[in-house]
């Protein structure tokens, strides 16, 4: 931590010293720019050219704070708690490097795809959305300030419901999945929002650390109590916590291949990254309050998501709704991390939304490439398609085996850091024995839906009018990174759960973790 | 010539990637079926190769892990050599040789297709039958343990007929299943209690766990084993007899059902402890489990007809006496264990490419049909009658002499209804394996095309003629492998 507190010194004039902004401000500027040209031809090179800056910035941020500590930057130069405070340190780097990651791998997928599926004089305003949705996740995440962090749902949220109902030029039902959530998504804003002015009401502060501070100097009254229910309930419904989850098969389904990547591996961690914050650093889980939530609510949520998602999984007939399916259920699995509330069990989650945002972005673009191939993802369309495209359905094998979290793929790391978690719990409390074997249990009908597809893929007989020809060079790399990535974090724990486990301390420091300044950046 | 850890650790990465080299090999050149097979059959020869380098270098000898990988504290991905892992390293590649040319010999007489998927599969399976062999912790066996179950899962499948996607299913669900939810639940309650995983002399949990968990803990891994086909976990055995019959010979007789007892001996003598074991009394019930599988699935072979089937059972039977060996916790009972893995891998390799030659040449699966066969195929015959003689454990064949050390290992510890159950067995033994022969020889058949000599294809029958030799070999150099496993039961 030492060897960077000297930067608190001096004032920031560096464009370096700016990384935290610009990790939000880049896509967000990128979107008006992309609507001003206005062209079909500059929409997506802009996209692309900001995802990759916004990633290197992520990749930037994390290699500081990957150790310990965090930056914190006050927009204007006005302080915290007066002004906005962006706060990075290594839990929510983890989550935009995530976010940065996955946005920049899509797009080159998107190109193909979107112009496969959608009209042509929606791409530029389509691309420009994208901008403002991948602005809004990084901001939910990047901001230390609590009213941001409802801004920037917002924001995300809003460009979400256009992207979505885009998929109706395929099948018009896209329309009401977009309806569906956007009722849902502002119900869950609202009760965010409300949340909000409860806690404002009750400490005078929006400044999450400066929150944390005074809930922890006053105590928990009522007001506090209620603020804490709304929020939880209002991002839940953004995470998709079974049974808030409604709103997400049908989003998933309908929407373009290349947005339903995108949504599926990026905006549901961000809210459960929010969640943990609110949970971990601004409440604490000595509260017994917090606490009870977390075991008596989260726990068998979990439990029932896990098993209850996962078994209409194995029944679905369409590969991106069985993929959708089994996405609540992984929720499941982080959120159970979440509740068993020790060092592997956070570790678990953190390493989970990693894992499983690769895993399934990798599933649903090979639900895209099939789209795109045979015009629909229902098995019977896609099946045989297996022996048609060996190198689209050798990736989609790989990030399937990930989803089960067999040995040797990124995903049967975190299945075990989880079970790990619930054992070591299990020797003040055999109740997390039934837990430790519920996970197993559950990643069963894991490998039964998996499963169901691979058979579909190889074992059926192909439809003879379909040619036997690979996807496009354009959806094959990204698909290819992260097939290489699934298998390469499935050994290699260097990365990523050294920064998990990091920021799993962090959080778990509880309040104390926000307070006391390491790096201070801003416009002095 | 002098080496040292390093070049043994080559080797080990060698014995593994050159099966990797083949499966590659096999999908370049998957159009140019003669490039193809030649280059596996290379690639195999250079995998034993290397396996036998290693038994050069460090004999029985344990070698320091290296380690690969550090995937969490306390675990890394990481392989040393011990006498066990080298016998059965030396087993599945030299056996690999010959199961690659009867292979290819069976796959093109008998038309089936697919060949360059099927031996990618197989080189796969392979691969991590060496990395199971050499994992030097439980975190690395489980790795490669996995590993072969996806990768044999295609070949079970491999005719894509409705009934081979059937058996498929309950063979990926009964291994899978139970490897997850047994297994792994097992490996990560011994890693939360004891903090490390690594196989070590004497086994790492004394100590560390109240009394009442230890049978508790074993039971999750003795179920969780499942290609040990422990009863009441053995029915994935018989559904994987519809893959094509090299599938069986090599991984349904040999590797996979070999890895499964093979982990038991090794969590038996290096996770719990052979003396562990027996001062707890903790795999009591262990033994009578395996007794019981010993007899019942050879109560089951008896009323099989179809000839692989019959074959399955009795490896489900034989795979017990390992179990048992470990069970019974002595160094008889765990040496016995460990000779059987050899002698009963060539013994049912002979008998599954025996019943192949016999269905690429005549088309015929049940032993009911097979009545008058042994005049038209001597050769096959012949090594058929000789696996069987050491499968069921007389001399002067290999099979006598695990049976012998079980025994005393039974005496030992004063289970007297451990030695009925063994000679009881030998008898069933007899009971279904001999008919099977006789019928052959000596009953006359109605189809009178059968009956002049009409052997099958050189390249089927001549891997059986040679493990059939290998079996009485086996008889012969039995006190050398005796001495070579010696070092797994030292303090």
């Amino acid at each position: 931590m030492a060897n960077i507190a000297h930067v608190a010194e001096h004032t920031a004039r560096d464009l370096i010293d700016h990384l935290p902004l610009l990790q939000v401000l880049v896509p967000f500027c990128t979107a008006p720019v992309i609507v001003l040209f206005g062209s079909r031809r500059f929409a997506w090179p802009l996209a692309f050219i900001s995802s990759v800056i916004s990633l290197v910035i992520s990749v930037m941020l994390m290699m500081i704070v990957r150790e310990g500590g965090y930056i914190s930057y006050t927009l204007g130069g006005w302080a915290p708690p007066l002004g906005i405070e962006y706060r990075i340190d290594a839990t929510n780097a983890f989550v935009l490097m995530l976010i940065s990651t996955i946005g920049t791998l899509v797009l080159p997928f998107a190109y193909t795809s979107i112009k496969n599926e959608i009209r042509n004089r929606d791409h530029t305003l389509l691309y420009a959305c994208w901008m403002l949705c991948f602005t809004g996740l990084l901001g939910m995440v990047a901001t230390g300030d609590a009213f941001n962090v409802f801004v920037f749902l917002e924001i995300s949220s809003l460009s979400t419901y256009v992207l979505v109902a885009q998929g109706a030029s395929k099948d018009r039902r896209a329309l009401t999945a977009a309806y569906d959530y956007l009722i849902m998504g502002t119900i869950g804003a609202t009760f965010f929002v409300i949340g909000l002015g409860m806690l404002y009401m009750a400490t005078g502060t929006l400044n999450l650390a400066d929150l944390a501070d005074r809930i922890a100097n006053q105590g928990a009254n009522r007001t506090v109590r209620s603020g804490f229910a709304f929020v939880i309930v209002g991002m839940g419904l953004k995470v998709a916590i079974f049974p808030l989850h409604l709103w997400l098969p049908k989003a998933y389904t309908f929407a373009p291949s290349a947005v339903t990547v995108f949504l599926s591996a990026t905006a549901t961690k961000a809210a459960l990254y929010v969640v943990m914050r609110f949970v971990f650093s601004v409440y604490n889980p000595d509260f017994s309050f917090a606490k009870n939530t977390l075991e008596i609510i989260f726990l068998p949520l979990a439990i029932i998501a896990m098993f209850s998602a996962s078994f209409v999984a194995v029944f679905q007939v369409n590969m991106k709704k069985m993929l959708a399916y089994s996405s609540i259920a992984q929720v499941g699995y982080m959120l159970l991390g979440i509740a068993i509330l020790n060092e592997a069990g956070l570790t678990a989650s953190l390493l989970h939304m990693f894992n499983h945002g690769f895993a399934k972005a990798l599933l649903f673009m090979g639900a895209g490439v099939l789209v795109l191939k045979t015009g629909g993802s229902f098995y019977l369309q896609i099946s045989g398609m297996g022996r048609k495209m060996p190198i689209t359905s050798g990736a989609i094998v790989i990030g399937g085996l990930s989803l089960i979290g067999v040995p040797g793929t990124a995903g049967f790391l975190s299945k075990w850091l989880l079970v790990q978690a619930a054992l070591e719990r299990s020797a003040d409390n055999s109740l997390f024995l039934v837990v430790a074997l519920s996970i197993v249990l559950s990643s069963l009908l894991a490998v039964v839906y998996v499963w169901r597809i691979f058979e579909v893929l190889f074992l059926r007989e192909a439809d003879v009018l379909i040619p036997s020809s690979e996807a496009p060079i354009m959806m094959l790399i990204p698909m290819w990174i992260l097939a290489g990535s699934c298998v390469w974090f499935g050994f290699s724990t260097d990365l990523l759960y050294d920064v998990a486990n990091q920021a799993a301390l962090n959080l778990l420091e509880g309040s104390m973790g926000m307070s006391g300044s390491i790096l201070n950046l801003g416009m002095n | 010539m002098e080496f040292n850890s390093i070049d043994t650790i080559t080797l080990i990465y060698c014995a593994m990637l050159f099966p990797v080299l083949a499966m590659a090999g096999n999908m370049a050149f998957s159009g140019a079926k003669n490039v193809r097979d030649t280059f596996t059959l290379l690639c195999a020869i250079l995998t034993f190769f290397s396996v036998v380098m290693i038994l050069y270098n460090v004999g029985n000898n344990v070698t320091e892990p290296v380690s690969l990988f550090n995937v969490f504290p306390g675990i890394d991905i990481a392989f040393n050599v011990e006498p066990l892992g080298l016998l059965f390293a030396i087993i599945a590649s030299g056996l690999w040789i010959l199961t690659h040319i009867y292979g290819v010999g069976y796959m093109r007489s008998n038309n089936e297709q697919h060949h360059a998927r099927f031996f990618a599969c197989f080189c796969i399976a392979i691969s991590s039958v060496i990395g199971i062999a050499f994992a030097s912790n439980m975190f690395t066996l489980f790795l490669f343990y996995e590993i072969l179950t996806v990768s044999t899962y295609p070949l079970v499948a491999h005719k894509g007929t409705s009934e081979s996607i059937r058996g498929a299913r309950v063979y990926l669900s009964i291994l899978i299943g139970t490897s997850i939810v047994l297994q792994l639940t097992a490996i990560i309650w011994t890693y939360v209690l004891t903090g490390t995983l690594d196989f070590t002399q004497g086994g790492i949990l004394e100590g560390k766990i109240s009394d009442w968990v230890v049978p508790i803990l074993l039971a999750l891994y003795a179920f969780g084993i499942g290609k040990a086909a422990l009863m009441p976990f053995h029915k994935w055995l018989p559904a994987a007899m519809v893959a094509p019959t090299p599938v069986s010979a090599l991984l349904h007789a040999v590797a996979v059902v070999k890895a499964g007892v093979f982990t038991m001996l090794k969590i038996g003598i290096y996770i719990f402890g052979i003396d562990f074991l027996s001062d707890t009394g903790a795999s009591e019930w262990l033994m009578w489990l395996a007794a019981y599988s010993i007899i019942a699935a050879s109560v089951i072979a008896m009323y099989q007809d179809n000839l692989k089937k019959r074959l399955a059972y009795s490896t489900i039977s034989q795979l017990s006496y390992i179990t048992l060996g470990m069970a019974l916790a002595n160094s008889m009972g765990a040496l016995g264990g460990g000779m059987h893995i050899a002698m009963h891998a060539m013994g049912k390799i002979t008998l599954f490419m025996c019943a192949g030659s016999i269905y690429v040449k005549y088309h015929k699966t049940e032993i009911s049909e097979m009545s008058g066969l042994g005049r038209a195929m001597p050769i096959t015959f012949l090594a058929f009658f000789i696996g069987a003689l050491s499968i069921i454990g007389l001399p002067p064949l290999g099979g006598s002499w695990p049976k012998f050390l079980l025994i005393m290992g039974a005496i030992n510890t004063e289970h007297y209804i451990i030695i009925a159950v063994l000679m009881l067995s030998s008898l069933l033994n007899v009971a279904y394996l001999m008919p099977i022969v006789g019928r052959a020889f000596f009953s006359s058949n109605l189809n009178s095309s059968v009956g002049k000599y009409n052997e099958a294809p050189i390249l089927c029958w001549l891997p059986p003629a040679i493990t059939a030799i290998g079996c009485i070999v086996l008889f012969f150099y039995a006190g050398i492998l005796q001495d070579f496993l010696t070092p797994i039961i030292q303090k």
